[in-house]
């Protein structure tokens, strides 16, 4: 398997909404151990000015991902899931994601750097509400390791 | 929120912490995450793609050191900008019958610069596991109001 070079500048259009849930916020919060309230208690997320719980700052890894997958499981990309090791993450958040956003994530191939046997890819995935709402901008490199590494 | 840009100053510590975790912490943020790559969770298909055991998701370790920060400026969405590499796995030893903590990662944040224009502050974390920097550039901009 190679990594089909063509891929940069590519684009997968935004597949189909994901609805942020209170309990999930919860569940990821727990997860990554965070323990402000506003991720627990929808009063105290009011109190803050949110309209419901907030997500955790790298909540948004979970749609950004599934955006991801569209171009692991792209037999056209040439790339092998077992082989991929994520080498940098960057989120930019141009409001925070609050519990009851449908989201949507367009993915973007921003570069493709042959390295070794392998290949270096950066994605981006410019996530929004089904209205239209910037939400966040996940950029996440993956280091897909050649045969021989 | 009781902290004022001005009072910040570059090199400033906003603290410190601890974050103890198991093999079973992993399996709860692969479910959490639905990244359920097995190197996080199975020894021998660790080994076998040539790791020296099981390791947390880095993005694990990037959602946990960031709780300092969050408890710091006192609201999880007053960081817009959270980036890091991730450039050592965290190895988490099973532990399961012991009770006792796979891996033990620490995290220091400080202020790294200060934007007065935007009123923003950015905050360098050093994040550590078994005495090596697992996140490099760990770096979280967030908006004081």
């Amino acid at each position: 398997m190679s990594i089909n070079p063509d891929l940069q500048g590519r684009s997968y259009p935004a597949g189909p909404a994901y609805t942020v849930g209170r309990e999930k916020i919860r569940e990821f919060a727990r997860a990554v151990k965070a323990t402000h309230p506003s991720h627990y208690d929808v009063e105290a997320a009011q109190n803050l000015g949110h309209r419901d719980l907030v997500a955790p700052p790298t909540f948004a890894i979970i749609v950004a991902q599934l955006a991801d997958a569209q171009l692991i499981s792209d037999p056209d990309a040439g790339i092998d899931f077992s082989r991929v090791v994520h080498a940098d993450q960057r989120f930019i958040h141009h409001r925070a994601i609050v519990a009851g956003d449908e989201l949507v994530a367009e993915l973007h191939v921003d570069t493709v750097r042959a390295m070794g046997g392998g290949a270096m890819i950066t994605t981006r995935s410019e996530i929004s509400t089904t209205a239209g709402e910037k939400t966040a901008t996940s950029t996440s490199s993956l280091l897909v390791r050649g045969e021989e590494q | 929120m009781g902290i004022a840009i001005a009072d910040l100053t570059v090199g400033q510590t906003i603290g410190t912490t601890t974050v103890e975790l198991t093999r079973q912490d992993l399996v709860k943020y692969a479910g959490a995450s639905g990244d359920f790559n097995p190197i996080h969770w199975n020894a021998d298909f660790a080994q076998g793609v040539g790791l020296p055991g099981v390791i947390a998701h880095g993005m694990f370790t990037m959602g946990a050191a960031v709780q300092l920060v969050t408890d710091w400026i006192g609201d999880p969405a007053a960081v817009i900008d959270y980036q890091t590499r991730f450039t050592k796995p965290v190895l988490v030893e099973d532990t399961t019958a012991e009770g006792t903590p796979g891996a033990v990662i620490e995290v220091t944040g400080a202020i790294g610069a200060v934007d007065l224009d935007n009123s923003t502050a950015r905050v360098d974390l050093t994040v550590t596991a078994a005495g090596q920097k697992v996140l490099v550039k760990a770096q979280a901009v967030v908006r004081i109001w």
